[in-house]
This record gives structure tokens, sequence and C-alpha cells, in this order.
């Protein structure tokens, strides 16, 4: 059975580069090195990728591991400002299911002779996983975990 | 405002509570109007569809209003699952960003050959 879901998270990675915020922000401003970066693990077959960096403009990325799901990656600029900032929107698909749409903040600022990149993710993730497998682990780890919950709470009485 | 980690406080947040827990365990065994589950608990009907709202707010349960009845059911796979896509999301992005890195470093010294 599919159940209906749309949760709400936001996650934040920081990360720092030894090169200038000019040299990072190229890296994703021009396709021909985000190519160099932007792909999946090795053993992910050919993928697809065309970036048409702009505001407006759209990036799609698409591929996956040979026996599946084709991950599908569909992001709209919606704001750049040169060495400092890029927004976008950006939904990702498994195979047929949307499973997310985002809005992602990617700024830049010189830091300690390099870069601190500061990526923030505000998201809704839809409808859970379609894998009865992976469902019923994960419903039996929360059960594993409200047990523990509550037999603590019985504890403290 | 959730993130990947408060998620799973509120769920803890929600359980900390001794009436919702006895509405959780109560659920456990099955689907129940409110009223089913404010029967055993000294309080009133406001007071129990607060502690609702807080375990709905926990994604733990979900209720639906059917005629005049709310129905509630208990709800932890879409959370669970939810959690999944965010964590599988982060590690996702934390891998690219790794192979910008990878990348940037690559980058700097082809331009370290490039000028003796």
């Amino acid at each position: 059975m599919s159940q209906r879901s749309a949760v709400h998270a936001t996650f934040v990675i920081e990360k720092h580069y030894p090169a200038a915020p000019e040299r990072v922000f190229a890296a994703f401003a021009d396709p021909r090195l985000k190519a160099r970066w932007f792909v999946g693990p090795s053993e992910w077959g050919p993928s697809e990728h065309r970036v048409d960096f702009r505001v407006g403009g759209r990036e799609l990325s698409a591929g996956g591991p040979a026996e599946g799901p084709k991950h599908r990656f569909d992001a709209l600029y919606q704001d750049i400002v040169p060495n400092e900032r890029i927004v976008f929107t950006y939904d990702m698909h498994l195979d047929a299911n949307r499973i997310s749409v985002s809005l992602t903040t990617i700024e830049f600022a010189p830091a300690d002779g390099g870069t601190a990149l500061k990526f923030t993710e505000q998201g809704v993730f839809l409808d859970g996983y379609d894998d009865a497998g992976s469902r019923e682990h994960g419903t039996r780890l929360l059960l594993d975990q409200l047990g523990a919950v509550l037999a603590h709470g019985d504890a403290a009485h | 405002m959730l993130n990947s980690q408060s998620a799973l406080d509120l769920m803890f947040q929600a359980l900390a509570d001794a009436s919702r827990r006895s509405m959780v365990e109560r659920l456990c065994r099955g689907p129940a109007s409110v009223s089913e589950l404010a029967a055993p608990l000294a309080m009133s009907l406001p007071a129990v569809v607060q502690h609702l709202q807080v375990l709905e707010a926990s994604g733990l349960v979900r209720s639906e209003k059917v005629g005049r009845v709310r129905t509630c059911a208990i709800q932890p796979a879409a959370l669970r699952a939810a959690e999944t896509w965010i964590h599988e999301r982060r590690l996702f992005w934390e891998h690219r960003l790794d192979q910008l890195g990878a990348f940037l470093a690559e980058q700097g010294d082809e331009d370290k050959g490039r000028t003796p």
C-alpha cells in the first residue's frame, strides 16, 4: 500500500576548500567544470547532464546504478550572485516517483585563505520509500525505538 | 521547521509524556476514535485533542475525520521513510561536494604544472 506523506526538513552541509571563492564558484557556473565533479558514484553507468547556468535556467542530471532506480535531478536557478551565492529549486525523482521538492542555497565566503561553502536545503520529502523491504525494515526499527522509549517511561514511574 | 535531527526529536518529545504514551500504546493495538482514546484518561476532551496534535506533529499518529468521528491511527512508516530520504539526500550532496573538493585540488595541481 502506498502511503501519502509530506515531511518538511532542512539540512545544512558546511565545507572548506583551499581555493578562492572565484574558483569554487566557477566549478558550479562553468558547465565543463561542473561535469568534472557533479557525477554519481563510479559504479553508476553513463549519466545525462545538461546545465543552463543563469537565473531561470535549468539543470538536469540523470543516472543511477545499472539495476536501477534511475535518479533524476531537475533544477531551476532562482538567484545567482557571482562568487557569493546560488539559489535553486529542484525536484528529485527515483524512476517515476517524485520523492522530494527542495529549495537549495549555496553560499560562498572567503575563509582561511580558501572558501567556506554553506549548503542549505529546505525540502518537502514525499510519500516515503515505496520499497516494501525498506519500509518494513524501517517500521521495525521505529517500533524497536518506540519499545525502548516506552520501557524507559515505565522504568521512570 | 524540522531538520533531519528534530524529526526524531519531535517524536521523542511526543513520547516524553505519560498520557501521550498511553494514547500511542492504545493505537498500537489498532485505530481508535478521539473519544475512545479519551475514555481511559482523566482529562477533558480538548486536552486529549491537544495531546493528539503533538502526536500528529511528530508524524507518529495521523487522524482522519469521517462524518462526525475523528479516527486516529499509528503512522510510523511515513516518518521513518522520510528520515531515510533526508539521510540519503544529505549523503548525495556530501558525496558531490567531496568530489568538488577533489576536483579543485586536481585543478590546483594542473595550474601549478602550467606555471613553473
